[in-house]
This record gives C-alpha cells, structure tokens and sequence, in this order.
C-alpha cells in the first residue's frame, strides 16, 4: 500500500466536506430550504421548486448518460455505476409516503435537516432527533415490514 | 456581489444541484443524504439493539464529512449571504397561509407558526417537529432514499424504485399540506 499522509488524517474526505458546503449554499439560496416553497409545491401554486427539481433530474440525466459510456469517470478512472435502488412496491410507496408526509408538514427533506440547523438551531435538532428515532425503528422493524 | 447576496432563480438552482450530484459520484460516491440517519443510528450503539445496524460506520466516513459541510454551509448562508429571506410567493398562498392563522407570510424562510422558540417549546410544536422528523427518517429508510437520492440520482439514472418512491413523496406531500396543515393549524 502506497502511504498517504493525508488519508492518515482523513483529509481525503475534506473535498465531501468542502463539496456539502457548497450544498447547503445552493439550498439555501435558491430557499430550496424554505418551509413556504415546500408548501407552494405541494399545492402546485409554483413553478419554483419543480424547475429546481426538475431541472436538476434533467442535467443530471446527462451526466448519467456520459458514466454510463465511460465519457466522465472517478477521480480513481473508474466507471461510474450508481448503485441500484431495493426494489419493491410497498416500500417505495408507503416509505416514500410517510417521508412526503414528514416533508410536507416540515418543509425539511433528508439533507435541509442538517442545512436548517445553521438558521434554526432547535427547530432543527428536533427533527433531527426525530429523524434518527424513525431510522432506528426502521432498522428495528426492518426484517417485519412488507417489501 | 450583488448576484451572492440576491435570491437564486430556479435555473440557477437545479444545474448546481446536478453539478453537486455529478462531484459526488465523480469523487467516487453514490450521492444521497438520508443513509446518514443510519450511520449516526450505529455510532449511537444501535448496533447493541439490533443487527440491522451492525455496519462499519468508518465506510460512510465521508458522507459524515458530507453532512458537517452542509452543517457548516446552513450557517454560512444564514449569516452571511441572505441578507433578506424575503420570499416572493403566489398571493394565492399567502392569502391561503394568512387565512389558516399564519402570519408575516414569506417574509422569512421558516414560520413562526412551527419555527419560533415559542411553539417549539410548546407541546403541540415540539410534537408536530418530532413527529415529522420521525416520518422523514422512517419513510426514507423504508423508501431506501430521500429527494437527494431517489428523486435527483435516481429519477435521472432511471430506475423504477425511485419513481415509485417520488410518487409516494407527493402522495404523502399532498396529503400533509391539503389536509393536516389545515386540520392542526
């Protein structure tokens, strides 16, 4: 094995660090963090978050396209291969509908949660704390529920 | 400077959000936020309680460094770069909110209604957040993804589950604002 200082340090991980500053950034400009745009999604009042949405799915389907022919590759050259989603009907369903539930009174997708903690500290850390009760009971139940 | 410190229009937001999947996976990682909700489970001692959680946490090490990113970015952005949180909403919402009780519609990001210390400390508010941080961290689990990881990854790389999942997302979303919204406000 070749030595690496910084791996030692963990410092290869500081890019994920500086790349999740920059997440939060565009979140929260773009208020893709906001209670009210989650509403007015909901309500199809706006055109605001499916366009953030949305245009993102689309350019991202591009560079879907370019992995998949080996046009962009990983920092190491390998081929990108996202992992495949667990199949089945009820999970994705019903799990995506209890997630649209939370999302829909909260205004706070999966990655807002830890963005959120920097404007409302409290608020924040009880749907955190809320959200790490649900994926341990998840993890509890997981071999009793429906697939 | 001027551009920082302005809201960013929708055609701004989604190609950086694409840009941000693209670095991901670039860095050779599989973009999604809410697998995090389990790893911090593990570091916890859920792995005492359940098998479930017996993973090494050390694998999702950088996913962590992901989420102290986005802590560090939310306070970034609300101390520095959004001057006015102002939001320019339909005035069909406005009116909508404002007839449910709510009040100072978009002029911040986030009510008073749930965000204030005074609801959150009071029952019902603790409870409306607790309840649906609980619904977010089950039903992604359940789901296997959030909006990062199904509605962004995996609508854009095809996969079935994901639409399955991001029709239940509305599903749930328009249940939550058509109908609990106006029955617990």
């Amino acid at each position: 094995m070749v030595y690496n200082p910084l791996n030692i340090l963990g410092m290869k991980n500081i890019k994920f660090l500086i790349l999740g500053i920059f997440f939060a950034i565009v979140l929260s400009k773009t208020q893709a963090i906001s209670w009210y745009r989650f509403y007015e999604m909901f309500k199809f009042q706006s055109f605001h978050m499916f366009g953030i949405i949305g245009g993102a799915v689309v350019i991202s389907m591009i560079f879907m396209q370019l992995f998949k022919h080996g046009k962009i590759k990983d920092i190491n050259g390998n081929k990108i291969i996202p992992k495949p989603k667990k199949k089945g009907f009820i999970r994705t369903i019903l799990g995506g509908t209890f997630f649209g539930l939370g999302w829909g009174i909260s205004g706070a997708c999966a990655a807002p949660i830890f963005v959120i903690l920097g404007f409302k500290l409290i608020p924040a850390l009880i749907l955190l704390i809320g959200a790490l009760l649900g994926a341990f009971i998840y993890g509890v139940l997981s071999k009793k529920l429906p697939n | 400077m001027d551009f920082i410190l302005q809201p960013w229009a929708w055609y701004i937001g989604g190609p950086l959000i694409a840009i941000s999947l693209l670095l991901y996976f670039y860095f050779g990682k599989n973009f999604g936020a809410s697998t995090n909700f389990e790893t911090i489970c593990t570091i916890f001692g859920a792995d005492k309680v359940s098998d479930y959680f017996k993973k090494d946490w050390k694998d999702q090490k950088f996913a962590l460094f992901f989420v102290v990113g986005l802590i560090i970015g939310g306070f970034i952005a609300a101390n520095y770069l959004i001057p006015n949180q102002t939001i320019d909403l339909n005035p069909k919402t406005v009116q909508e909110l404002t007839d449910l009780g709510f009040s100072n519609v978009g002029n911040q990001y986030f009510p008073d209604e749930i965000f204030s210390d005074e609801v959150v400390f009071s029952l019902k508010g603790f409870l409306i957040l607790l309840v649906s941080g609980l619904l977010i961290g089950f039903g992604t689990r359940y789901a296997g993804g959030c909006t990062s990881g199904h509605a962004i990854t995996g609508l854009s790389s095809l996969q079935l589950p994901s639409l399955l999942a991001v029709i239940g997302f509305f599903i749930g979303g328009i249940i939550a604002t058509w109908f609990i919204i106006p029955l617990i406000f």
